[in-house]
């Protein structure tokens, strides 16, 4: 089935997962960085976060379903997942394909996060920075709008706050994993044996 | 000033007659490690013949009518624990403690060197009475004497009637926390030397799927005298309420520091003026580094857990560390704490954060900077972290530094007036890692 | 039978939604660890420890039931 309802479709609600994401990584990063106050308080926001990301999903899974419905391209359903299985702009949607790999990788272990080991969990959750870059290629990519200048204007926008939420998230974990082991003093024996950790 | 080193010499309390029914009796410093000199004196113990099933049951009587109570720090009736664990399903294995993860304690490390047999033994009766299959003894990766002389110990019974249960040797890491129950059961189960949180203590530790009872290795040396002598030898000494003998530890400003076994309510002052003290005793320090302090006042307090709980002091590990009058009891608290502080096993919040924080309070405290606030802040601090953390490690900070107010109210408030003691500066009586603290790093 | 929270200490990492949502049985110590206040939770208040213990990052904020303390029998 073909028709410009899909195609208008398809480029609306990329868009839209753009937004999307944007708001949630920096919804994350707020709670992360336990940047919150009275009037904003993480719990709150915490739970805007999760219910974002659930509507991006939900925008992103749009997206892919009116892409490879649309028979105008051929984008096999395959190729959701498995980067460089379409024939259609191979490179750029399997750039995509990355992105949704990430993300759905992200969904599950967070669906799941009191049951997995918590360094689990965030790991995964980490790798969830990594999916920026191949959706963000795969939007510059795809090409259709990026030639018009709100749709450059939005994506420069979305681009500059989900870095400069990278840049202080890393910041912030960082230093903070910096104090809090200083604060266990390291004493000598006198025999000179070190003092080993607690770790076999 | 004198410390218990690894290499102490082992004394026994004239009071306690050098009788084979000690611990430590009749020693007069020859080594009874090897296994002909040990059973020479103690003869072999009463191992149970295979399939006797009167026997579990028999030895728990045994040991609940001595009144056995753990010598590891808990002070907890050992029947408890033999009963909780012979009633775990499936298969079981028995941990023996010579962690002595307390620097100011020598007698687990005593009994393993001199006594290795007799703790063996222990262990082997306990493993019999609780169906165990397996016994692990766990001594701190850096104590090789305490290591070799229990390895040559199990090699010389390995094999024969006297070891029905292999015996294994384990080195966890030899930090203050990795002694704790739940930790070394966690290290021995694959994981850190961490202490574990245990909401309810109902349930017994498990290694793997294998219910396992913990003992410290004093324990065992007594459970092993009372299956011998009976329970009626081990109450003939000692009072009701706390009976048999135990082993303490004294060091500070004595000239005779070592490992003592003494009878329970025998008073602290005897015990304390046993090891010569080197000058008027000012305090003690009961328990260990999370034990507390007891003014001179209190001397004649027999040593027990209740009386001593009634002054404010605590059994604890066997633990007594003489401060002199002409000493700093504020410093000796501030380097106890900052110490204390570097041993957490760094998972909970209100202990990582808090003990380095009192441990500041104290410090400037003993520097003598004026702070009219410092009192209260320390205070409050202790009531923070007491209770807050998944192990006891705050908790015996806390009634440490609490103490040390109680007992030296006066210097502590002419410290925080700007006036430290005389005394603020003179070396340590503590062990050598905590006593190289100086002021300038708290 | 009555509500009890307790804090597994080792898992907190002092989020502090606990406290944001409980302020009545909540509160944090200087560095944002949560003390909570011994004994049950009052009826009124256990639907919102119930989303405490929901929406803790870390799971630390548990609720048990015990058994409630019966004043002067036994």
């Amino acid at each position: 089935m073909s028709s410009p309802v899909l195609w208008y479709a398809t480029r609306a609600t990329g868009l839209m997962s753009l937004v999307l994401l944007t708001a949630t990584t920096l919804l994350g990063v707020i709670t992360a960085n336990r940047a919150t106050s009275a009037r904003w308080p993480g719990f709150s926001l915490q739970d805007l976060h999760r219910r974002l990301s659930v509507l991006a999903l939900a925008f992103l899974a749009g997206h892919i379903l009116t892409s490879v419905v649309d028979t105008y391209v051929n984008i096999g359903w395959t190729s959701i997942v498995v980067p460089l299985a379409s024939s259609y702009k191979r490179v750029w949607v399997a750039l995509g394909s990355i992105g949704i790999d990430l993300l759905l990788a992200v969904a599950v272990t967070s669906f799941l996060r009191h049951k997995i080991r918590a360094r689990t969990w965030r790991a995964v959750h980490w790798l969830a920075y990594l999916s920026w870059p191949a959706a963000l290629s795969h939007a510059f990519g795809m090409g259709t709008d990026m030639r018009q200048g709100w749709v450059i204007v939005l994506s420069a926008l979305c681009v500059a706050v989900v870095a400069g939420a990278g840049l202080w998230r890393l910041a912030v974990s960082t230093s903070r994993r910096r104090n809090a082991l200083t604060l266990i003093p390291v004493h000598h024996r006198p025999d000179g044996v070190p003092v080993k950790p607690l770790s076999a | 000033m004198a410390t218990a080193t690894t290499d102490s010499t082992i004394t026994t309390d004239r009071a306690v007659p050098g009788d084979r029914s000690t611990l430590l009796g009749g020693w007069r410093a020859r080594h009874r490690a090897d296994l002909a000199s040990h059973l020479a004196h103690h003869g072999a113990p009463p191992l149970p013949r295979p399939g006797d099933h009167a026997w579990p049951p028999r030895l728990a009587a045994a040991v609940e009518a001595s009144g056995l109570t753990g010598r590891g720090g808990a002070s907890f009736p050992s029947v408890t624990k033999l009963r909780l664990l012979a009633s775990a399903p499936g298969r079981r294995t028995v941990v023996v403690n010579g962690m002595e993860g307390e620097p100011a304690s020598a007698k687990d490390k005593t009994l393993l060197r001199c006594a290795p047999h007799l703790v063996l033994d222990g262990a082997e009766l306990a493993a019999c009475a609780v169906g165990a299959s397996r016994i692990v003894v766990c001594v701190a990766d850096g104590d090789h004497h305490s290591a070799d002389a229990v390895v040559r110990a199990v090699a010389e019974r390995a094999g024969t009637a006297l070891a029905p249960v292999t015996v294994e040797v384990k080195r966890p890491p030899g930090r203050y926390v990795a002694g704790e129950e739940s930790a070394l059961v966690s290290w021995l189960d694959g994981g850190p030397a961490a202490p574990g949180w245990r909401p309810d203590k109902g349930h017994s530790l498990t290694i793997g799927r294998r219910a396992t009872l913990v003992h410290n290795t004093e324990t065992l040396a007594h459970l092993a005298l009372v299956a011998r002598y009976g329970p009626e030898s081990f109450r003939s000494r000692g009072v009701p309420d706390a009976p048999g003998t135990t082993l303490v530890t004294v060091t500070g400003a004595v000239e005779h520091a070592g490992v003592y076994e003494v009878a329970m309510g025998r008073s602290l002052g005897d015990i304390v003026h046993g090891a010569r003290p080197t000058d008027e005793v000012a305090a003690v320090l009961t328990g260990g580094f999370g034990g507390s302090w007891v003014p001179a006042a209190a001397l004649a307090t027999p040593y027990a857990p209740g009386p001593l709980a009634a002054v404010g002091g605590v059994v604890g590990a066997g633990v007594l560390v003489v401060l002199a009058r002409r000493a700093c009891g504020i410093a000796e608290t501030a380097r106890v704490a900052r110490y204390m502080a570097g041993e957490s096993a760094g998972q909970c919040g209100p202990c990582v954060f808090g003990l380095p924080a009192v441990a500041d309070d104290l410090g400037q405290l003993w520097r003598g900077t004026v702070d009219g606030g410092v009192l209260a802040r320390l205070e409050a601090r202790l009531t923070a972290v007491d209770g807050r953390g998944a192990c006891r490690h705050p908790d015996g900070v806390a009634r440490m530094a609490r103490s040390a107010l109680r007992v030296f109210t006066a210097d502590a408030a002419a410290h925080a007036s700007g006036r430290p003691c005389a005394f603020a500066r003179q070396p340590s009586v503590l062990p050598a890692t905590v006593g190289a603290i100086k002021a300038g790093t708290t | 039978m009555s509500t009890v929270i307790k804090v597994n200490p080792v898992a907190c990492t002092a989020y502090g939604y606990c406290a944001e949502l409980l302020p009545e049985l909540v509160t944090l110590d200087e560095w944002g660890y949560p003390i909570v206040e011994r004994g049950a939770v009052p009826p009124h208040l256990v639907e919102l420890a119930r989303r405490a213990a929901k929406d803790c990052p870390r799971r630390a904020f548990l609720l048990r039931q015990a058994a409630t303390e019966v004043g002067s029998s036994t």
